[in-house]
């Protein structure tokens, strides 16, 4: 099993922090609320997937204002897309060996 | 469940976020549909208010002599071009918002933004290419103009929808470049551009997309 599972990402383990990425490959940048819509998931649980990803380096966050409102965008960083393609390949590879 | 269903289970899900989140799928093919019936509505209506100016066959292939007949034919040309952008208009959007409030997917996001921004640019341009056309009185082109930008348009706003999209724009380029060549048939290539192919397509996407729904 394990030589299986040699591109699998760790920062990716989570579902959800899989779907941030996966949204975050096809939007140049997103914000807080939208991701939170479309994942549906609560905002303490998105929040504390998005630090950890901002941690691996693989988003990056920028936090501007709509009018007084706070508006946090985030966006994929190079490394980050690296890292997703990385791991989809392996999941596609790993899909392939097994039958 | 097996761990290879589980990681299969992943792509999807995936997949499905990432078009999800950057394509504008609550586009209705019943909007294509009732668009298209539009389209060959006005198409007759524009045939028998020509013949009844006495202009059917002569319309685009020589200039006016009257400039009187000239003003009136124009003005209500236009006037039956915009009671017609706006009832295809009115019926797409209601058609679409139907099936956004049934897909449960905001009809004013991200998505739709970006389709209306890519569509807008290469219809804005040919919006004042027409008009140029109109000035100029070279009114045979306008009718395979507006099809071969309208073509631009839907191939440069179908990365953010369905791909359908795509083979609906190359179509009305082609249809319009032929119709550049056949000047004098203006409304017959309308009348299937903006007509039969929005409802061969909008029945397409229906079935491949709404049918189930």
């Amino acid at each position: 099993m394990k030589p299986l599972l040699n591109g699998f990402d760790k920062a990716f383990e989570n579902r959800t922090r899989l779907a941030i990425m996966s949204v975050l490959m096809v939007n140049n940048s997103i914000d807080f609320n939208t991701l939170k819509e479309m994942l549906d998931v609560t905002d303490g649980n998105l929040a504390s997937h998005i630090t950890a990803l901002e941690k691996t380096g693989y988003v990056s966050v920028r936090k501007g204002f709509i009018g007084k409102k706070t508006n946090t965008t985030y966006t994929a960083t190079q490394e980050g897309q690296k890292a997703f393609r990385n791991h989809i390949d392996s999941l596609e590879n790993f899909i392939k060996n097994i039958d | 469940m097996s761990n290879k269903e589980n990681q299969l289970n992943d792509l999807k899900e995936i997949r499905q976020l990432m078009d999800r989140s950057s394509r504008f799928l609550s586009l209705s093919g019943i909007s294509g549909v009732a668009a298209g019936v539009c389209g060959i509505a006005a198409a007759v209506f524009t045939h028998f208010y020509l013949s009844k100016e006495g202009l059917r066959n002569t319309f685009e292939s020589y200039a006016f002599i009257d400039i009187e007949l000239e003003k009136r034919v124009i003005t209500n040309l236009l006037l039956i071009g915009a009671v017609t952008l706006l009832l295809a208009l009115a019926s797409a959007t209601f058609f679409t918002l139907r099936k956004a409030n049934k897909v449960k997917q905001k009809i004013w996001d991200n998505t739709t933004k970006r389709l209306f921004i890519n569509m807008l640019l290469p219809l804005g341009a040919g919006g004042i290419f027409c008009l140029a056309l109109l000035h100029h009185q070279e009114y045979g082109l306008i009718a395979p103009a507006t099809l071969v930008f309208y073509g631009f348009a839907l191939l440069n706003a179908s990365k953010y929808t369905f791909d359908d999209i795509r083979y609906l724009g190359i179509t009305e380029i082609v249809l319009g470049l032929i119709a550049m060549f056949n000047v004098g048939y203006g409304l017959e290539f309308w009348a299937v551009g903006f007509g039969l192919m929005h409802i061969v397509y909008g029945g397409v996407m229906w079935y491949k997309y709404d049918r189930k729904g």
